[in-house]
């Protein structure tokens, strides 16, 4: 493939910055970080507090950003008031520091030019870059019209992107979040019960007497709230059942761990069904008040019996009977869990209808305990015009596919970037917002081919994430702990709102994305969509609507509001509506069927493993998010690189000894970039591997990360795309090792 | 008084957050803790288990450390927490090699330097910071002395063990199991 983008390194150096960086270095100075013999802990009373809520992650946790008489920022601690948080930040929250800290971040803005023959970064003031990029994207509209740019986002950044992208004339909004995380869950919950999940999940831990974990890694995930919640949950001794082909650290704290076969949850889920109902043990007033299709549902799993699922799973039929009976003894105070990042085989609309399906037998959708029912503070929006009506949408790139995606795919947009003959439009340009696209969508050298046919590309972030190697123009977005944002609404048992504020001055010549976006809007003469001059003028406004200010907000942090949409569970009896084509909770979808998918799960066997493969499973590490925090050197120090884990049987038949460096090669011939340490553990299967997603940087300029552990995203290159919505089922992958270098060259 | 932490390994997640809390709360320079996790696995999948917890300086009461220093730099203060006094200290790391759990390090400036309790917080009446961040709730920090102290409450409902018993230490730092 001929490519007219080369990745650029971004030097570490920065020696530009210095002369534009200094003029807004005022009292802060730069980080004076650990002071060593001389510099005893500082007392909490001697520094200066201001309220934020985090970025490390999405739970965004509110906190307190301490900072010294220096302007040093010395610590974060949680907001007690936060239900998100209660006081206590996840490491990453902690090490939130490290991110402010960093010396490899993006230090100014840059653009793309072409010098000697190569092209390169040149360093520019915020006004070329703004003008240059506003001018890029006029062309890009005039010549195949605004619904050919493209936008992804992650984090609070995203959102001043999105108001700016529907007012340039485009809806093509994308977060790696849906198809490549969550959308499955959401999918078939809406279908199941008319509603999604939503972050963060409206799980009653605090309550249940009984939690079920299908591949579900909390602890390992630290969403915060539920990590606490489950802490609590062991306390009280409730049952906690983790099924998982690894031996999770929630699965080592669970009274059972189901060790499942990999890609066989369906069938331990339609298992679980027919005793729930061969058994009666579901809620029968429940089920009768508010489902529908039982009898349908009934039939279906007429023979799917523990000893059918016993063949496919490995799981012996009397635990899945004592599992299944446990939960219906727990009922309604248990949660089967809908799991996040869900995108695992491409049936995951299915295996997550499987799991509300078996929620909605016990009845713990709405019950104590089960699922509760979030509320969130509505805030106003300051008027502004109309949004243009887009001509044309991610949508019509896939005709008749996808119809129950609920938001844009970022792996769709990615595919229809590159043209094809049966396609009459393809993206030319891409704004990227806080996600490292390489690392991020499966597939890493599709990701690169797409990229490589934009005509243009503008990447906005805080680090030189690999992602800002293809972009012509780089916008260095400063940290959560330098800025503000909207204020955060996200709904919980009560209704919170919380602000983030800075707690110094934007270190080096960066800004906040509202100020990035305003300044482009305007560039783009669509400055009305942006009706202040300084964003907190909209935060206060909206805060006063809600009869608060934002020097109400800035002392406290967190504010809690009454609920207005009545209890917390259903009351007993209730006649309840519920958003499906039936009105009811769909055992049998309608809507699944209208659009010709199975109206009830079934089992599908996916493809094995090859001799001297295996499937290669991937997860989080809690001190670390996604690709984001691999060289913030607070979170580098707990943990620097992954390791690929090896059950011993495997690694005696390769020899393996603990720290041994391997290659990585997948079914497709793939080789990893950079080796990784073979961790031989008694927690995997020996038809898997294990490994933390988020390591194997390429980008030097990521001075910590470069080349420590292996890269997933690269190996993973057969994607199983979820026919319902779009999803990339990433679990499908199958590797090998290689022990002697492959000679393969890094990139950068 | 007798200041004591217990650890407990079914809710401690290994998460690392004391590590970090403990870094910006004392200056720890990167590349040193004074706290860190251990993860034990034992049996063969599928009969496996996993013990994690969290570990610090035992402030042992019978401190092989503190009798070991040839300048007095390691001491006991009040309420059983060790401490070393930076100024006394040449660095010479003879308590590094006697400590049996590993707790000590070669400060970059040339002393060494350990888990102080957070001292300088509770003598303000606050908790560590460890205990103060950890998510899962899972360290419990007070007076033995004191029958209602979080940490004599775990003890007292709990089964524990402490490391290396046959150190003859007397460890301060107790794991529920």
């Amino acid at each position: 493939m001929t490519t007219r983008r080369d990745f650029i390194k971004i030097s570490t150096a920065g020696t530009g910055a210095a002369a534009l960086g200094l003029s807004v270095l005022n009292w802060n100075g730069v980080g004076k970080a650990f002071a060593g013999k001389d510099s005893e802990p500082v007392s909490d009373t001697e520094l200066k507090r201001y309220p934020t809520y985090c970025e490390v992650c999405f739970w965004k946790c509110a906190g307190w950003t301490y900072v010294d008489k220096e302007g040093n920022i010395k610590k974060i601690l949680g907001n007690e008031e936060d239900p998100h948080c209660n006081g206590r930040l996840c490491p990453r929250g902690t090490g939130g520091v490290g991110m402010y800290n960093d010396e490899d971040r993006l230090k100014t803005p840059l653009i793309r030019e072409e010098k000697d023959g190569k092209q390169v970064f040149r360093e520019a003031s915020w006004e070329e870059a703004l003008e240059y990029t506003a001018k890029r994207l006029k062309e890009v509209a005039k010549e195949h019209g605004p619904e050919c740019v493209a936008l992804f986002n992650h984090g609070s950044g995203g959102k001043y992107f999105g108001t700016l992208l529907k007012a340039f004339g485009s809806e093509n909004i994308a977060a790696p979040s849906f198809a490549q995380c969550r959308g499955p869950r959401e999918t078939g919950w809406i279908a199941t019960f008319g509603e999604a999940v939503g972050s963060p999940e409206p799980t009653d831990i605090r309550d249940t007497k009984c939690l079920v974990l299908i591949g579900s890694h909390i602890g390992e995930n630290m969403h915060n709230g539920q990590v606490q919640e489950m802490s609590e949950a062991i306390d009280r001794g409730a049952t906690i059942i983790t099924v998982d082909p690894r031996l999770s650290t929630a699965a080592s704290k669970s009274k059972y761990w189901l060790p499942i076969k990999p890609a066989t949850d369906i069938a331990l889920l339609l298992a679980w069904i027919h005793v729930l109902i061969y058994e009666e043990r579901y809620n029968k007033e429940y089920v009768e008040k508010y489902t529908f299709g039982f009898d349908l549902l009934k039939e279906h799993v007429k023979d799917m019996t523990p000893e059918w699922a016993y063949g496919i799973t490995t799981i012996e039929p009397s635990v899945i009977r004592k599992t299944a009976r446990e939960m219906a003894d727990a009922a309604p105070a248990i949660i089967v869990h809908p799991g996040r990042h869900v995108t695992w085989y491409g049936d995951d609309t299915q295996r997550t209808r499987a799991i509300a399906i078996i929620n909605a037998l016990l009845g713990s959708w709405g019950s104590r305990g089960g699922f509760y029912l979030k509320e969130k503070v509505h805030l106003a929006h300051q008027k502004i015009p109309p949004f243009p009506k887009p001509k044309r949408t991610w949508r019509d790139a896939f005709p008749g596919q996808y119809e129950l995606a609920s938001l844009a795919l970022s792996s769709g947009i990615c595919d229809a970037t590159i043209p094809t003959d049966d396609r009459d439009c393809s993206f030319k340009a891409w704004i990227v917002s806080g996600t490292n696209l390489p690392l991020t969508l499966p597939n890493m050298q599709h990701t690169i081919d797409a990229m490589s046919h934009l005509d243009f590309m503008v990447v906005i972030d805080t680090m030189p994430m690999e992602v800002t190697g293809y972009a012509d123009v780089v916008f260095p977005e400063c940290t959560y702990l330098e800025r503000y944002d909207n204020i955060r609404t996200s709904p919980h048992r009560e209704p919170y709102l919380a602000l983030r504020m800075p707690a110094v001055e934007p270190k080096y010549n960066t800004k906040p994305a509202w100020w990035i976006a305003k300044q482009l809007a305007e560039k783009l003469g669509l400055g009305e969509y942006f009706p202040y001059d300084d964003i907190t003028e909209q935060l206060d406004w909206q805060l006063k609507q809600v009869g608060s200010s934002l020097e109400e907000m800035q002392r406290i942090g967190v504010k809690k509001f009454d609920r207005q949409d009545g209890a917390l569970y259903f009351k007993k009896g209730e006649e309840l509506e519920f958003n499906t084509p039936s009105g009811k909770i769909e055992l049998w979808s309608n809507e699944m069927a209208a659009e010709n998918f199975d109206p009830i799960p079934v089992y599908t066997p996916h493809p094995e493993p090859e001799e001297g493969f295996y499937r290669l499973i991937y997860g989080r590490a809690p001190m670390h998010t996604f690709s984001r925090t691999a060289n913030n050197h607070n979170l580098w120090d707990l943990k620097k690189e992954n390791a690929v884990w090896v059950n011993p049987k495997v690694a005696k038949l390769w020899n393996f000894n603990n720290g041994d460096l391997v290659w990585l090669k997948n079914q497709d011939g793939i080789v990893s970039s950079f080796p990784i340490k073979v961790r031989i553990t008694e927690r995997i299967r020996w038809d898997s591997v294990y490994m933390v997603h988020g390591f194997g940087h390429s980008k030097k300029a990521l001075s910590r990360a470069y080349g420590h552990g292996a890269n997933d995203s690269e190996l993973i290159t057969k994607v199983m795309i979820d026919p319902v919505m779009g999803g990339t089922g990433m679990r499908g992958n199958f590797v090998t090792f290689l022990q002697e270098d492959p000679g393969k060259e890094a990139e950068s | 008084m007798r200041y004591a932490m217990a650890i407990d390994t079914k809710k401690c997640v290994g998460c690392g957050d004391c590590v970090v809390a403990c870094q910006t709360e004392n200056n720890v320079p990167h590349g040193y803790c004074r706290d860190w996790i251990v993860e034990n696995v034992a049996g063969t999948y599928p009969n496996v288990e996993i013990e994690l917890r969290s570990e610090r300086c035992n402030h042992c009461d019978n401190s092989p450390c503190v009798r070991c220093c040839p300048t007095g730099a390691s001491h006991i203060v009040e309420g059983g927490i060790v401490m070393v006094t930076a100024d006394k200290c040449i660095g010479c790391g003879a308590c590094i090699q006697s400590c049996p759990y590993d707790a000590r390090y070669s400060h970059p400036d040339g002393y060494v330097d350990k888990c102080t309790f957070c001292k300088h917080r509770v003598d303000n009446g606050q908790l560590p910071a460890c205990v103060e961040v950890c998510p899962t709730k899972c360290l419990y920090f007070g007076d033995l002395d004191d029958p209602n102290s979080d940490v004599s409450k775990a003890l007292q409902h709990r089964k524990w063990k402490v490391l290396a018993p046959e150190a003859g230490t007397k460890p301060q730092l107790y794991f529920l199991t």
